[in-house]
């Protein structure tokens, strides 16, 4: 198993830690895992990509993912303005945080919708005004895909926060969003 | 003795002369890092242009008239205008993603 | 064995504590900044028990990590690109002192114009400073690296300075596993700080005091002896770490697919394990490839580089850095150590972070085999490997 992923957030929007947190789960399951943030200057509220690789073996791969298996986007505002598709492998994986369960790409690829949005709100994970949807995007990602379980994703939430009760209601965003993502189209 | 001003040649490609001038878009369109827009209601507004001196982008725009409006292209939706308003004229509206 | 999630400058930072590091000293600079900020974190949580000296600049943060580390104290900074530069002066001081101080140098390119991704300039500009070079390929051997540092820095027969450098970003911010041992395994392993004296306010001392001519000679002389017997205690830490925690490099070099390769590439840093890569690849097309990794910069391996690349058909060194007017430094140090014995090509890559993938490794290892089997013994120092976006500009530029 070699999985290239690409995740397309907003700076302060918590990919790297989505991206980190993945390689702790995939860690937790005895794979090998890179977490890599978009190497530039942080901009809050700008566009950015994040990658990780989750394999089965040691990785000594270095160079950029420029074709990914799977893409999550943390923010459906960014389907506007970013080519989230871009280099996507044939018939890969989508998922998206959409509020209107329907999704603009194209169906050759496999597309996964979920609100993230909501269930941040709802668990009151709201940091400066922004909902905090990575973890539920974790959980997304879980479930579409099987890269990880939602067991150790749970499990690498909850040690990822030093605050206990903030890491409960951030793996239970993730258990939420693994209930509730569908498969979406146009 | 030689004159008081350097001779400029300019060079074939911009490689010999790694330097910049301040340009709009340098970035791109920053306002597309925005999560809320500042709307004004001009009807609230005093023409103080506490807005238009406060915002770090230069992105408030000052009318003929000294009323204000925003240049959304650029406009990064940090909210200070909102904030330094005195008649509470601008509100911070979630762009559509974010409701 | 425990495997943590971790980026290599807190894997860094996590050496440091198990070392026992009693006074760390930094400025912040990017990519550098997370080392520093992570040791600060541990010692204000009280999980370390160290000073954080706070200083204005990067010259006096190594200044100060010298006090430290002259007056007894194990002693660790960590800097980047304009940061090293500026302690450029400070690294001969130290290593003249002969005083044993582990630095962590978060290799990155150098303005202007500003870039803040990786590129091997900025260690390669300390290659003639009597400081010991070490370099990470991943998270994993950027913890080792620096714990093996402490090692080989305070042992007697050495007693200079030692670098390691990991790549900006690449490793530096991209988290991957890291085994990172207990304490108890760690003091087992790191014997107590020694070397040559100790300066204390009790006791008048000079530093830096004006030598006979013949003496300061001598001195020189003796930091080159230094280094040449590091060579010996790389190789003996590299075992004896091996015994302990199971992970052994190969020592100044790691060879990969050598023992058959008509043809090997040679380089240093994250990007070998891309060339690594293109080796298993270019094998699988019928070229017999290897790669030979230099894990030390200085002192240089001269000997195994003679021993694993002489009478190959062809050695292609791959540079992140250049001498300007010259070539790429790790080029003239194979090139110097072969004199003559083999096909040599040097090329020159990745500046400023320009991403470099299996595949580029690939063409251009296969572009040279083809040179070599037309025109026979080839000398090229120094050969572009341009960015993909200007990869057909390069008459333009030159005729500019």
């Amino acid at each position: 198993m070699y999985m290239e992923l690409r995740f397309h957030g907003r700076g302060g929007q918590g990919a790297v830690t989505a991206a980190t947190i993945l390689a702790r789960a995939a860690l937790l399951e005895g794979k090998w895992a890179q977490a890599i943030p978009e190497f530039g200057a942080e901009r809050r509220g700008a566009p950015v990509s994040v990658y990780a690789r989750i394999s089965d073996k040691p990785i000594e791969v270095h160079s950029n993912v420029i074709e990914p298996d799977i893409v999550v986007v943390l923010d459906y505002e960014l389907l506007k303005v970013v080519d989230v598709t871009k280099g996507l492998k044939e018939g890969g994986t989508v998922i998206l945080n959409s509020p209107v369960n329907k999704s603009p790409i194209p169906s050759k690829y496999k597309v996964y919708c979920v609100n993230a949005t909501r269930i941040a709100k709802e668990l009151n994970l709201v940091v400066s005004g922004w909902p905090t949807v990575n973890t539920a995007m974790v959980g997304a990602l879980a479930k579409a895909t099987g890269v990880i379980g939602l067991e150790s994703a749970v499990k690498a939430i909850e040690e990822y926060f030093s605050n206990p009760t903030l890491g409960k209601l951030n793996a239970e965003a993730a258990a939420r969003s693994y209930k509730e993502l569908e498969p979406c189209s146009d | 003795m030689s004159g008081t001003a350097a001779v400029v040649e300019k060079p074939k490609t911009y490689w010999v002369a790694p330097i910049s001038y301040p340009a709009p878009a340098s970035s791109g369109k920053t306002g597309l890092w925005r999560t809320e827009r500042p709307v004004i209601h001009l009807e609230k507004c005093v023409k103080c242009l506490y807005c238009w001196l406060y915002c770090p982008e230069d992105t408030i725009l000052r009318r003929e008239d000294d009323y204000v409006y925003v240049d959304y292209d650029y406009c990064k939706g940090c909210g200070i205008c909102a904030a330094v308003c005195p008649t509470n004229a601008i509100d911070m509206v979630p762009e559509g993603g974010e409701s | 064995m425990v495997l943590k999630a971790l980026t290599a400058n807190h894997a860094v930072a996590e050496a440091a504590k198990l070392a026992r590091v009693k006074v760390v000293s930094a400025y912040p600079i990017t990519p550098q900044t997370t080392i520093v900020e992570k040791l600060a974190e541990m010692i204000e949580k009280g999980e370390m028990e160290a000073k954080m000296v706070r200083v204005e600049s990067e010259h006096s943060a190594l200044a100060a990590t010298l006090g430290a580390a002259a007056a007894g104290a194990r002693a660790f900074t960590a800097t980047s690109s304009h940061g090293l530069l500026y302690m450029h002066e400070v690294l001969w001081w130290t290593s003249g002192a002969r005083v044993p101080v582990v630095m962590a140098v978060v290799t990155r390119a150098i303005g202007p114009p500003w870039n803040i991704h990786v590129e091997h300039s900025d260690v390669m500009d300390q290659r003639d400073t009597g400081w010991i070079i070490g370099v990470a390929q991943e998270n994993q051997e950027a913890f080792d690296l620096t714990l093996q540092a402490f090692r080989i820095s305070e042992d007697p027969r050495v007693y200079l300075p030692m670098i390691v450098s990991l790549d900006a970003f690449i490793l530096s911010h991209t988290v991957a596993p890291v085994d990172v041992p207990s304490q108890q395994e760690v003091d087992a392993w790191l014997p107590s700080r020694r070397q040559p004296y100790v300066i204390s306010p009790e006791t008048n001392v000079v530093m830096g005091n004006i030598a006979d001519d013949a003496d300061y000679y001598m001195m020189r002389y003796s930091i080159n002896a230094a280094m040449e017997a590091a060579k010996k205690v790389v190789e003996e830490v590299d075992e004896e770490y091996g015994k302990a925690f199971g992970r052994r490099y190969g020592g100044l070099v790691e060879c990969y697919n050598c023992d058959d390769a008509d043809y090997i590439m040679v380089l240093m840093g994250s990007w070998a394990g891309d060339a690594k890569k293109a080796s298993d690849l270019l094998r699988e097309k019928g070229y017999r490839v290897g790669v030979m990794r230099v894990r030390f910069v200085r002192p240089w391996p001269r000997e195994v580089v003679q021993e694993k690349l002489s009478n190959r058909k062809g050695v292609i060194v791959f540079d992140r850095s250049i001498s300007f007017g010259s070539a790429g430094q790790l080029f003239t140090d194979v090139a110097a150590s072969l004199y003559g014995s083999t096909s040599i090509r040097g090329v020159v890559a990745g500046l400023g972070g320009v991403d470099v993938r299996p595949e580029d490794f690939m063409n251009e290892v296969t572009d040279f085999v083809s040179h070599v089997e037309e025109f026979g013994r080839v000398y090229e120092p120094l050969r572009w490997h341009l960015p993909p976006k200007y990869a057909k500009s390069l008459a333009e530029e030159v005729s500019a």
